[in-house]
């Protein structure tokens, strides 16, 4: 009698706990997340990929650019990926160890992607929600710009930028950044058009909040979930434009390295049978590729309400 | 639909116009002169080239006779590393190689990706549907510059099938590996796209009707079906075929083909401005052209577009 008064005491309480507990649209978006085994196992794959990339160098026999003389002669004999020598990846064709090579250049693309995709997030939204808010002539000047920038072939302005003005880090960061705000400028400008005559944003105009005070703090928080979405789909592509110019050698500058320099490093020397020069940092393109695809779906299933 | 395509040459002469000032002004921001030597000219020899070449003009002339000359003539300038030669030559050397396997390349991608699609999503959930799937997903990690060394590697080293580059004038054996490498990963995207929007066309009131008419199913499919789902491809078109162009520069690096994009790595390296902005521009007019011709189609396809 004792025992199940205390019980029925601890089933209210915990059901009073239930109701108290509400579900936020991020709580729901969270669950539908975790439940996406894809999604979660991409974000897996990152955890893991960036931790090497951030810390794998601290396990590597020597620095990204220490070149190894005594065995850059013959690296096809002598540079063979092995547990015994420290070189787990073998060396480059230059006698350098690739283990550290591949993290060094795994963190510069990884950097290159973030950092690609938070210039969109913080241009390409303002642009858009300002675009979307003020509307009229405002918004059509606006828009027209942002298709005449999406007609230009930017993988050759980015190119010719580098040449022009040399080729450095912020270079690539400055053409990647001038790309990537475009269609996440659209697209935040297309969900900014469906919020800006909802009820609270009226009540807002109609307490007198000025017109950028709305978009900072009615707005922008309402579109964070499509943005974080386009966001994460942005990263791949950029890591796929620095590849890309890096797969030409006009990217980073040597000694520095990225995943498309090894790849093409390695591109150009398997003919000698080096092959394990292509193949790791190939391996990790791929999977940095497909965790940031899966974890991108993962979060447009759980954010975006069309599907739901 | 006349006046419609009134309207988007309106918008495209512009953007035409907008590409054109902001190269020319990129290539005077750069650095360095096209005749800065490590030897320094005379001062009389650079007197005489900048007049020859009209540098010595105030600069909303030389912009005004640059642009006027790519309107009027489709002439690009002279190249500033090739005394003898001008952009438009380099050009025409280049451009019918990467138009002969881009073009291949982008039949086969749509083709290909289209086909992938519409299967997949007439067969969802059965085994056919996960391969599928699982290729496109597997290809959209490929890009052209992964895709190029894997086929050299397992065609042209392993297997010995295909040579591994040139171009002996477009010979077929050419022009496989390149394709394949250009298509893969666009392939895949358009794969995804026909496949998602297929299934919900199969859904919709009009396919059930046909249905509920006793049409047999491939009719169903092709008749009424398809059309409606090609809507979100078309729109894809467009980038598809400027990252065949741009895809363009890998392929002649890699595969030594000599198209376009060869011409673009070596005025790259040798600081031919000239001739990058000659292709720059070039791809820029048909990325544009490109676009029309999408939206074209779009409005002519998609009956609810207004024109």
């Amino acid at each position: 009698m004792v025992l199940s008064a205390i019980d029925m005491g601890a089933l209210a309480e915990r059901l009073a706990m239930d109701e108290v507990k509400g579900r936020s649209p991020w709580t729901d978006a969270r669950i539908r997340f975790m439940r996406n085994k894809a999604a979660v196992a991409g974000m897996f794959l990152l955890i893991i990929v960036s931790a090497f990339a951030f810390f794998g160098e601290m396990f590597a026999v020597s620095t990204y650019d220490y070149i190894d003389f005594s065995r850059s002669g013959d690296v096809l004999h002598l540079g063979r990926p092995s547990l015994a020598s420290g070189n787990y990846f073998g060396l480059d064709d230059q006698g350098r160890d690739l283990f550290a090579r591949t993290a060094q250049g795994t963190r510069i693309s990884i950097i290159v992607g973030l950092v690609g995709a938070s210039i969109s997030v913080i241009v390409g939204t303002l642009y858009g929600a300002v675009s979307g808010y003020v509307g009229g002539r405002t918004d059509q000047i606006m828009m027209r710009i942002v298709d005449i920038l999406l007609a230009i072939p930017f993988m050759f302005v980015i190119i010719l930028l580098l040449v022009m003005f040399g080729r450095s880090l912020s270079m690539l960061f400055l053409g990647i950044g001038l790309l990537s705000w475009l269609s996440m400028a659209r697209i935040v400008r297309g969900q900014t058009l469906t919020l800006k005559n909802r009820e609270f944003i009226q009540a807002a105009q109609a307490a007198g909040v000025r017109g950028f005070t709305i978009i900072l703090r009615h707005i922008v928080p309402n579109l964070l979930g499509i943005v974080a979405v386009y966001a994460t789909l942005l990263v791949p592509e950029m890591i796929l434009t620095e590849s890309f110019i890096s797969f030409l050698g006009l990217g980073v500058q040597a000694p520095l390295t990225s995943l498309g320099d090894l790849i093409s490093q390695g591109a150009k020397n398997m003919r000698y049978g080096t092959i394990w020069q292509l193949l790791f940092p190939l391996a990790f393109f791929m999977v940095t590729m497909f965790a940031f695809f899966f974890v991108g779906d993962g979060l447009r299933d759980a954010l975006d309400p069309k599907d739901r | 639909m006349f006046s419609y395509i009134i309207k988007r040459l309106v918008v495209a002469i512009p953007t035409l116009l907008v590409l054109m000032v902001l190269s020319f002004l990129l290539m005077h921001a750069a650095p360095g002169g096209p005749f800065t030597y490590e030897k320094k000219l005379p001062p009389e020899v650079l007197a005489n080239l900048n007049a020859k070449y009209g540098l010595d003009q105030p600069l909303w002339r030389q912009m005004v006779s640059y642009v006027w000359g790519i309107i009027a003539h489709f002439d690009f300038g002279p190249s500033f590393v090739y005394k003898d030669r001008d952009v438009n030559e380099i050009i025409a050397q280049g451009f019918p190689v990467t138009l002969h396997y881009g073009s291949i390349a982008f039949v086969v991608a749509v083709v290909s990706g289209v086909l992938l699609g519409v299967i997949a999503a007439i067969r969802q959930n059965t085994w056919i549907d996960y391969i599928a799937v699982g290729i496109s997903i597997g290809a959209q990690v490929l890009p052209n510059f992964v895709m190029a060394p894997i086929l050299v590697l397992v065609f042209a080293l392993w297997l010995g099938w295909l040579p591994a580059g040139g171009w002996e004038g477009g010979e077929l054996s050419h022009v496989i590996l390149p394709v394949i490498a250009l298509a893969t990963s666009y392939m895949a995207s358009i794969a995804r796209i026909t496949r998602s929007s297929m299934l919900e066309v199969l859904t919709s009131n009009h396919v059930r009707t046909a249905r509920a008419k006793g049409l047999p199913e491939h009719k169903v499919i092709l008749r009424h079906a398809l059309k409606p789902s090609l809507i979100p491809v078309i729109s894809y078109l467009g980038p598809a075929f400027v990252a065949m162009i741009t895809g363009s520069v890998v392929v002649d690096m890699y595969f030594s083909t000599g198209g376009i994009g060869k011409a673009f790595v070596d005025s790259a390296l040798n600081r031919d401005y000239a001739v990058m902005m000659g292709i720059t521009l070039l791809v820029g007019f048909l990325t544009i052209i490109f676009n029309l011709l999408v939206d074209i189609l779009y409005a002519w396809i998609d009956p609810k577009i207004r024109y």
